[in-house]
């Protein structure tokens, strides 16, 4: 690819911005070939995309759903789904903060969201006035002085085919999985990067464009390329509650860094968890992987999950190249009814490899925690290495916390450390901060963040901040 | 400053204190002695609030108001400060971040800015200095692997950083070896002032070798037998606790 090439297409991208404003009808409620061939019309698909959604629809027809997580919710109909909606008419939207939920503004002030961000969030019909001309304008020039090409998903398939041929389903095949196949079928839209060989991408992605990014849809699908040598750190999602009509949601995440390269996940989600009954919340059906091709190629998973009713996701890492890294770290909290399923997977093939995994597990109300997490250890990775810390707060008496390690060693020259530990905040914790003039709300939060320092620490620092405000506020009331 | 009248208080179907008096004012250094079980921490928590001690008669009058009716870190706010006779362990959590909460907390009551990192910390590392502390001490996690001397003496510190009007310090001198307690000691004698009331609530006399009261109490079964100066604590030292029993039922 030329870089006059890569120059007209970085440039075009930013006419529309992030946000499609295709405004066409959506489909019935429904699923068949006929809804997979309409989808990938409306959005003008090479027939090898056609093709791949296809046959993905064939093979998620033999498949069943997965009933193994530790989560429990009513059964879903596939048939009464909408596969392809579109996006909210303006005269539909509130026409200004003024006809927002009241409650949904006093979030955003206490996450201090700047207020120019608040609008879009809430779903104000308002043109993309925000996104000043200025940011998007440095932030097209940096990007395209090094080459990193950074779009949406669907711009990607048609402007980037080769690419997207070249590594789509490498990492998540079609069929691995129920909802990875049903993505992979029918999905929206989503996040494609690649950067080039030897460069090191000269900001964090996405921190701009996250409130653009919010309407992908319900079947979310990322792709990032880091070539040899190169570097990026990529953040998804975002603090504020974000208002989704959808109840489903099923995202697959493709990452793929080849020799050298380091790839740097960041996630910060907090979907609907519905009310203090659980209803009506986000399930969260998520397949998220990577896959170190190259020799001495690093992937780190770092993900905050507050929101949602239901998390079904395990961020993983394939260390096929020799001495190659993984990690995952993990902050999941969950109150009133809320469930989650999280953990990891790391599967050691190459010599040397190395991966460290940190969960930090938070309960309160009567939800539930899981931990899952599987370290394998291929008969050919001699040296392998493992370092678990898996680690649970219970606030209350009703909630639960539970941990799920597998193990599966074929090498003996492995080396696997686990370690787990289940607390409580202690009664004695909150009175000692009390007795120091620090409310037991603040105490709280004080308590657990420090529970959470080690994964915060992994967070870009601007993320961290947030995160920290947002665990305050998905606890409030959690204590007294 | 502080008048406890007739202060009855149970924890779970025990009765502890019954029927205690004492009046501390400003300025002043007061011993409360006993043996085991006569209810010398149940006061000094019934004076922070903790409510798994249930107060069932009397009165707290503090700077002439009624204590009881505010929760701890109103207290604590108000200028009461306890050492703990087991400083709870906060894993994680910054003990420079714990202090710095507490001191803020604290101002902005008092309708105080708050201080920021760097004032806080060259405050935090001149006390620490006195005290004989490693500035280490800070970035720890609150009380976390801390040795016995040292949870004491971060207490002395936390004391020391709030300047409470009244500290009740509860057996801060047990499980300290020789130069803990004497570092302890100072730290205390540091903070005597014509404006703060020091309570220390002691089962040995060994502490008052380095911290003169003005006064001595001794406590028997949840109530105060006998007050005198500090040559009370030398004569109990002397006769031990069974000789004050003896005197409370006679």
């Amino acid at each position: 690819m030329t870089s006059e090439n890569i120059e007209s297409l970085v440039n075009r991208r930013y006419e529309h911005g992030f946000v499609t404003d295709i405004a066409t009808e959506s489909l019935p409620p429904g699923l068949d070939e006929g809804v997979v061939r309409a989808i990938s019309a409306r959005k003008n698909e090479p027939e090898f995309m056609l093709e791949w959604r296809l046959q993905a629809y064939r093979q998620w027809l033999e498949m069943r759903e997965p009933k193994w997580a530790h989560v429990h919710y009513p059964p879903i109909d596939f048939n009464s789904i909408s596969y392809y909606a579109a996006p909210i008419s303006d005269d539909d939207r509130p026409k200004s903060l003024d006809e927002v939920d009241p409650k949904l503004l006093e979030t955003y002030e206490k996450l201090g969201i700047p207020l120019h961000e608040r609008a879009k969030l809430a779903g104000v019909a308002v043109d993309a006035v925000f996104d000043s001309v200025s940011v998007a304008t440095t932030f097209k020039e940096k990007l395209f002085e090094v080459g990193v090409i950074f779009c949406s998903f669907s711009e990607a398939v048609r402007e980037h085919s080769d690419l997207v041929q070249k590594y789509l389903g490498s990492v998540v095949p079609r069929r691995d999985n129920f909802y990875a196949a049903l993505n992979s079928a029918v999905f929206s839209d989503g996040s494609f990067v690649y950067i080039p060989k030897g460069v090191r991408c000269p900001m964090e992605l996405s921190t701009y464009f996250r409130i653009n990014a919010a309407n992908t849809g319900q079947f979310e699908r990322t792709l990032i390329i880091a070539d040899e040598g190169s570097h990026v750190s990529y953040l998804e999602g975002c603090t504020a509650p974000m208002r989704d009509e959808n109840q489903l949601h099923a995202a697959v995440v493709e990452l793929i860094a080849l020799e050298g390269a380091e790839i740097k996940y960041s996630t910060v989600q907090n979907w609907y968890p519905g009310d203090e009954n659980g209803v009506g919340g986000i399930y969260n059906f998520v397949t998220k992987r990577g896959d170190c091709r190259g020799d001495n190629s690093k992937i780190s998973w770092t993900q905050v999950e507050t929101g949602s009713a239901i998390t079904w996701k395990y961020p993983s890492c394939i260390l096929r190249g020799d001495n190659s890294v993984g990690e995952f770290y993990s902050v999941a909290v969950v109150n009133n009814m809320q469930q989650a399923d999280t953990g990891t997977k790391m599967i050691h093939i190459g010599a040397n490899t190395r991966s460290t995994i940190v969960s930090k597990g938070i309960s309160a109300g009567r939800a539930q925690n899981v931990y899952r997490g599987l370290v394998k250890v291929m008969p050919q990775a001699h040296g392998a290495r493992n370092h678990t810390q898996c680690d649970s707060l219970l606030i209350g008496k009703e909630c639960g916390a539970h941990t799920f390690p597998y193990m599966e060693i074929k090498n003996p020259s492995a080396k696997i450390e686990h370690e787990a530990t289940t607390s409580k905040i202690s009664a004695d914790q909150l009175f000692y901060c009390r007795q120091r003039g620090i409310s037991e709300e603040d105490a709280v939060n004080l308590i657990v963040n420090g529970f959470c320092r080690e994964v915060f620490k992994e967070l870009p620092m601007e993320f961290a901040v947030e995160a920290q405000a947002l665990l305050n506020v998905s606890l409030e009331g959690a204590v007294g | 400053m502080l008048e406890v009248i007739n202060l009855k208080s149970r924890v779970g179907d025990t009765e502890i204190l019954r029927g205690l008096s004492l009046s501390v004012n400003a300025g002043e250094v007061h011993a409360i002695m006993g043996p085991n079980g006569s209810g010398k921490s149940t006061l000094a928590q019934v004076i922070a609030g903790n409510d798994d001690y249930v107060v069932t008669g009397g009165e707290v009058i503090y700077k002439g108001n009624n204590l009881l009716d505010l929760k701890p870190e109103e207290r604590a706010r108000e200028g009461i400060f306890l050492g703990f006779q087991y400083p709870v362990e906060i894993p994680g959590v910054n003990n420079a971040y714990l202090l710095k909460a507490a001191v803020n907390a604290k101002r902005k009551h008092q309708g105080l800015g708050e201080v920021d990192a760097f004032e806080f910390l060259k405050l935090a590392r001149e006390k620490m200095a006195v005290l004989g502390m490693d500035p280490k001490f800070l970035n720890r996690g609150v009380n976390e692997g801390f040795s016995g001397g040292e949870k004491k003496r971060n207490e002395i510190l936390q004391m020391a950083m709030l300047e409470p009007s009244l500290a009740i310090l509860d057996e801060t001198d047990s499980g300290l070896d020789i130069d803990a307690l004497k570092a302890v000691a100072e730290g205390v004698n540091k903070l005597r002032h014509p404006d703060r009331a020091i309570v220390l609530v002691t089962h040995y006399q060994r502490m008052l070798d380095y911290v003169e009261p003005d006064f001595v109490h001794v406590l028997s079964e949840g109530k105060i037998v006998r007050s005198g100066d500090k040559t009370l604590a030398l004569e109990l030292e002397e006769k031990g606790y069974e000789w004050v029993r003896e005197a409370a039922n006679g």
